[in-house]
């Protein structure tokens, strides 16, 4: 009695989705250039890598199925090793600068008039429209050993020229201080935004309490940009370690392991050695990594705010 | 108080204008380079073969000097009336013209140059029409309409933007591959085409379009197509413009995935080119620095006519939801 009841309500919710689905399929029409693209270019894919990372890869053969062979190649590896170390030191050092210089450079554009906030702004986008390919060019050149705009620059003050990009212990940092001069200009350009949308009570009530322009800052601004502080905290960091271009066009991951970074040696793995398994094994793992991380820092920024 | 105010004023400005030399030097150094005197030799002031090559390094383009120098003695010899001393400063001046783009000339010449850039500049074009046409029928559909698998289908799309793109690039490789797709324009496009940042933008964007607005048209008898190109687009269209900016920004600058797919030189996008490039004369920054000025050149352009909407693009994209 019950069962039958309720054999009818499912059917009578399924004639109902039918009877919508097809009063809609306007809506699916219009969806489905989309979805079939999305499915055959991102969907397979990622079940395709997931699968491909438990298998070894052969191009005549069927491939055979390894399970966690590859994992266990990625995690003994010593190229893995310090590919993950040398990406987490760059993403420690310069995504907190980043964002910090960001939020202090957003703060003293702010104050100033309409025609130099758009003048700053401007300066401090404009490397980010540039590819990183060309940047990477110039930075590689201003490196040089010989003839390099910055060791001519420590010429000055005396100092004693760098091989910047040729020793094992300057290359990696050589890397970092590029991206830390590099303005962080989604950063800026963010914040200025979210300064512009904080209301002014809340300043002018501070300037009643007698507080002075850094109290202000620091107890309303910073904390009225926490929501922005956490996108581009967890924007730059998914950015940092997906680091490839510098690599590639400045040091090749070398000299020896120095500045090999994960996406690098996934490129490498799959694209020079075609260890299509292991590529995809270790692609995998560094999509975990990013999955993790943006997961922490999501839960842990938002607290202190 | 007055003057202290005007104190931290001109505090910030010199700390700004610092960053911003700092910010724009590498930009500056790029064109710098790329017109640097490199080949011109002065025999008679005992001049360096290479102004690109010089230690200390030289800040701008020495040709600028040195054109305005021998054009100021081909003046005086033509007032001494030295016929001989004049010509040979002009015929100098010509060489220092012809030397300082070299680098250029050469591109075009030796290199792919054209090729590159009108391959980057169509794909470009392609891949931002498609873009703006797929994903706002989409994010149309998944804003205004309610239909069987709409959360489904939205939060299948918005999960996989989690994704890093490396992790597709092995099964993507073969896929292209099987298809025989390998070195083909397709390659680029196809997949760039699948990117599903746009769809949630344009969802986000299409849901303040009013209701009544896509009502009164139905009851106006506007087919399901017309409502979306007349009524909706059109109201979209800030947000068009904001995607199409980043789109073709991204498909412009894309690297990675190119430089594994594309091995014929007459194929290649210019980042493409520009890492050949380099691999294939590796100290010769004259020449490299005139190639990153060539593919840097469109996009400094399109900032600068654009820059509202890329204000715009970044702050729907970020602050809201």
């Amino acid at each position: 009695m019950e069962l039958s009841g309720r054999l009818k309500n499912a059917g009578k919710s399924l004639k109902s989705t039918g009877r919508l689905m097809r009063k809609n399929y306007a809506a699916y029409l219009f969806l489905l250039p989309k979805l079939i693209l999305f499915t055959l270019f991102i969907a397979v894919p990622v079940v395709w890598a997931f699968a491909l990372s438990f298998q070894e890869y052969r191009i005549m053969d069927a491939n055979e199925w390894v399970w966690l062979d590859n994992y266990k190649q990625v995690f003994e590896s010593e190229a893995f090793k310090k590919a993950l170390l040398n990406t987490t030191i760059y993403t420690v050092v310069t995504v907190p600068f980043n964002v910090i210089t960001a939020l202090i450079a957003a703060t003293l554009i702010h104050s100033l008039g309409k025609f130099a906030q758009n003048f700053f702004r401007a300066a401090f986008y404009l490397p980010t429209v540039t590819s990183m390919v060309i940047i990477a060019m110039v930075w590689r050149w201003m490196y040089n050993y010989e003839f390099g705009l910055f060791n001519h620059v420590l010429g000055w003050f005396g100092l004693e020229q760098i091989n910047w990009l040729g020793q094992t212990n300057s290359a990696l940092w050589a890397i970092i201080i590029m991206q830390m001069l590099i303005p962080f200009g989604v950063g800026i350009i963010l914040y200025m935004a979210s300064m512009s949308s904080i209301s002014d009570s809340l300043y002018e009530a501070a300037t009643i309490d007698g507080a002075n322009a850094f109290q202000k800052w620091l107890k309303i601004t910073v904390p009225m940009l926490t929501p922005s502080t956490v996108y581009l905290t967890l924007l730059s960091t998914i950015g940092s370690f997906q680091v490839f271009t510098q690599i590639i066009l400045m040091t090749g991951g070398g000299p020896g392991y120095a500045t090999e970074t994960l996406v690098h040696l996934i490129y490498k793995t799959g694209f020079r050695d075609f260890e299509f398994g292991l590529a995809a094994a270790q692609s995998v793992v560094l999509f975990f990594i990013i999955f993790v991380i943006s997961v922490v820092q999501y839960k842990v920024l938002n607290r202190k705010g | 108080m007055k003057k202290k105010f005007t104190l931290n004023k001109l505090i910030v400005y010199v700390l700004l204008s610092v960053a911003a030399v700092i910010s724009l030097l590498p930009l500056y150094w790029v064109f710098s380079t790329s017109l640097q005197l490199k080949s011109f030799q002065d025999e008679e002031l005992e001049r360096p073969t290479s102004y690109v090559n010089a230690n200390p390094p030289k800040m701008y383009p020495m040709g600028i000097s040195e054109y305005f120098e021998h054009w100021g003695k081909a003046r005086d010899a033509e007032k001494a009336g030295d016929v001989e001393q004049e010509a040979y400063h002009r015929d100098l001046m010509s060489l220092i013209v012809k030397d300082t783009f070299s680098g250029f000339t050469s591109l075009f010449s030796k290199n792919q140059m054209g090729w590159w850039f009108f391959n980057s500049l169509y794909i470009g074009i392609v891949v931002t029409v498609g873009i703006l046409l797929l994903d706002s029928m989409a994010g149309y559909v998944l804003a205004k309409k309610r239909f069987p698998g709409r959360n489904l289908i939205f939060w299948l799309i918005i999960s996989t933007m989690m994704i890093p793109s490396q992790v597709t690039l092995v099964p993507m490789f073969i896929m292209i591959r099987d298809l025989g797709l390998m070195d083909t324009h397709w390659a680029l496009i196809l997949p760039d085409l699948s990117m599903v940042f746009g769809v949630f933008l344009m969802r986000q964007f299409m849901l303040s379009i009013p209701d009544e607005l896509i009502e009164a048209a139905k009851i106006d008898g506007a087919s399901e197509w017309r409502t979306y190109w007349s009524i909706v687009l059109p109201l979209a269209r800030p947000g068009l413009a904001a995607l199409g900016i980043f789109t073709f920004m991204n498909v412009w600058n894309s690297f990675l995935w190119p430089i594994i797919v594309l091995n014929s030189a007459k194929l290649y996008t210019l980042p493409v080119g520009l890492k050949t490039l380099q691999d294939a004369n590796l100290a010769d920054f004259k020449l490299l620095m005139s190639g990153a000025a060539i593919a840097a050149i469109p996009m400094i352009i399109v900032f600068i006519i654009f820059q509202r909407h890329f204000v715009k693009g970044l702050t729907l994209g970020g602050v809201k939801e």
